[in-house]
């Protein structure tokens, strides 16, 4: 990204020293795990009842939590994006508020809200819906983490495409549904695509929310992370195991949303398709 | 690590200038009191005891006590599951002293040769169902837990608490189906206390502490199943005479009352 043509250095030498160690950082842990997998009972550890039932039940999870995400993001990095009202740098904040949050503050928060005894819980009782100890409270959880990653790059995006097009169109008699899904939606899609695998990872990867609000049961609640989590208790082999599967899901989903971003158009547009929109507008938390 | 090894060498020469005092002055000093002045010598500095989640008050109250009697003593406490902390142990997390919630637990570090000398068991708890106080499913039994519709917690099979319940269940001839079987007892009296349960199978002692935020029902086959709960010094304790005498403490008169008083049985 940093290859200038006119053959001068791009970065001073330095800086690639430091950014060695900070990669050593991250990857040093990872390899140091990788060496604690005991190869031999490899497959019998991730493949034993409780493994499966937990990664299947977080990627369906996952999956739900993705889709819940969209569903909602998009409007909301829309209104964001495109409309202007009091308030809005707060409203910004609060909606990007569980990117920084403790997840654990999160259940507590969403126990407050949605358990039996929370704000709303008495009216879903009457409506004869239990979120308690169920997969929905998983969902919720897991929506809860992962939707500021998809509002915040679907946002970023828009800001950089700019109301041109849609203007034209407009001008040209089209209806502003119209606009969204013929114009505004295919030129940030891939913001949107790189936004959804984010929040599929985030969601993939909660825990502390997840263990506050919804528990810990095997097929039910009991996630992945979850399960690593206990089984790091009685047996650290499987725990190691399920930890390098994890691993390896998150590595091909990132893997995935960099290759949604092409190299050249992200310079080409100001960095308008950056990894997660931060590049085009750094005031996103302020 | 390296903070630990200076104040392990600095209480090393406090200790071998005051042993030499001591034995120096002791005979020939009628004023000298052998008691206190035994304790002072025996305990100094700072020790990290880790202790089972379900000694949380009561460990809190004795560390504070230990530290009352032997000025310039400070205990710091961990407190977590019983399995957790000795998955801490195991990776060479600093700590002084172990008390676990069941003997299995700590048989773990007794194979794996991380315990100094014997643990010894100085308390016992039997199991106990806590309900929030306005005991929402109408609980009376351990058999009601198995009701349909009960929301019932319980610890995971693979902490003490858990394996108690499970003893229970074998017991009783009660299968329980609980909606979250969590890492610690107190996560358990938490999803309780909260309202989110309708019950929970924790120790007798969690319902004690936890006060009128929760209701305890006995289980009259519990007592058939009692946990015993041992205490050991560590063979990587940073500061091994401190750590004994902590020990002693607990399994002591002071130690003893205070457990009691928590709702503890004599092991």
């Amino acid at each position: 990204m940093n290859r200038f043509r006119g053959g001068f250095e791009a970065v001073p030498r330095w800086t690639i020293v430091v950014a060695a160690v900070g990669g050593a950082l991250v990857l040093l842990p990872l390899a140091a795990m990788a060496t604690r997998v005991n190869w031999g009972g490899f497959l019998a550890l991730v493949s034993s009842e409780s493994s499966v039932a937990a990664l299947e039940l977080s990627l369906r999870t996952s999956l739900a939590a993705t889709v819940l995400c969209v569903l909602f993001g998009v409007p909301m990095a829309l209104v964001l994006a495109r409309t202007s009202f009091p308030g809005q740098r707060v409203v910004r904040t609060v909606v990007l508020l569980p990117l920084v949050l403790p997840p654990v503050i999160g259940g507590i928060a969403l126990l407050a809200a949605f358990g039996r005894q929370g704000l709303l819980g008495h009216t879903l009782e009457v409506l004869g819906v239990e979120i308690a100890f169920s997969t929905t409270a998983v969902v919720i959880a897991q929506t809860f983490v992962a939707l500021p990653f998809l509002v915040l790059s679907l946002e970023g995006s828009l800001r950089v495409a700019g109301t041109r097009y849609e203007a034209v169109a407009a001008t040209l008699g089209a209806r502003p549904t119209t606009v969204l899904a013929r114009i505004t939606l295919p030129l940030v899609f891939p913001a949107l695509l790189s936004g959804a695998v984010l929040s599929f990872a985030r969601a993939l990867g909660e825990f502390g929310a997840t263990l506050t609000f919804a528990g810990s049961l095997q097929g039910t609640t009991r996630t992945l992370p979850l399960e690593i989590y206990l089984q790091r208790e009685m047996d650290p082999d499987a725990a190691v195991a399920l930890s390098l599967v994890l691993v390896v899901v998150s590595l091909v989903v990132v893997g995935l949303t960099l290759r949604t971003v092409p190299d050249g158009q992200a310079s080409d547009r100001g960095s308008g398709r950056s990894f997660l929109g931060l590049g085009s507008r750094s005031g996103g938390l302020s | 690590m390296s903070l630990r090894s200076v104040a392990a060498v600095a209480f090393a020469a406090v200790l071998a200038v005051a042993v030499t005092a001591c034995s120096a002055g002791t005979p020939a000093s009628p004023t000298a009191e052998s008691g206190p002045a035994a304790k002072t010598v025996s305990a100094r500095g700072s020790i990290t005891v880790f202790a089972a989640a379900s000694l949380t008050a009561t460990f809190s109250e004795l560390a504070k006590k230990f530290e009352a009697a032997h000025p310039g003593v400070s205990v710091e406490t961990s407190f977590a599951g019983s399995s957790e902390l000795v998955a801490q142990i195991s990776a060479g997390a600093p700590a002084d002293v172990f008390a676990s919630a069941d003997t299995a637990t700590m048989a773990k570090l007794t194979t794996a040769s991380l315990v100094a000398g014997a643990p010894v068991n100085f308390a016992t708890n039997v199991l106990e169902i806590a309900v929030p106080p306005k005991n929402p499913a109408a609980v009376r039994s351990f058999a009601d837990l198995a009701r349909p519709g009960t929301k019932t917690v319980v610890c995971a099979s693979v902490v003490p608490c858990g394996a108690a319940t499970v003893a229970v269940e074998r017991s009783t001839g009660v299968a329980l189906s609980p909606v979250s079987e969590e890492n610690s007892v107190t996560d358990v009296l938490g999803k309780v206390s909260s309202g989110e349960a309708d019950a929970g199978v924790v120790y007798v002692t969690d319902v004690k502490a936890a006060g009128s935020s929760v209701r305890g029902i006995a289980i009259p086959r519990a007592k058939q199943s009692v946990n015993t709960y041992p205490i050991a010094v560590l063979k990587g304790a940073a500061n091994p005479t401190t750590a004994r005498a902590f020990d002693r403490f607990v399994t002591g008169p002071i130690g003893r009352s205070v457990l009691v008083a928590a709702g503890f049985g004599a092991p």
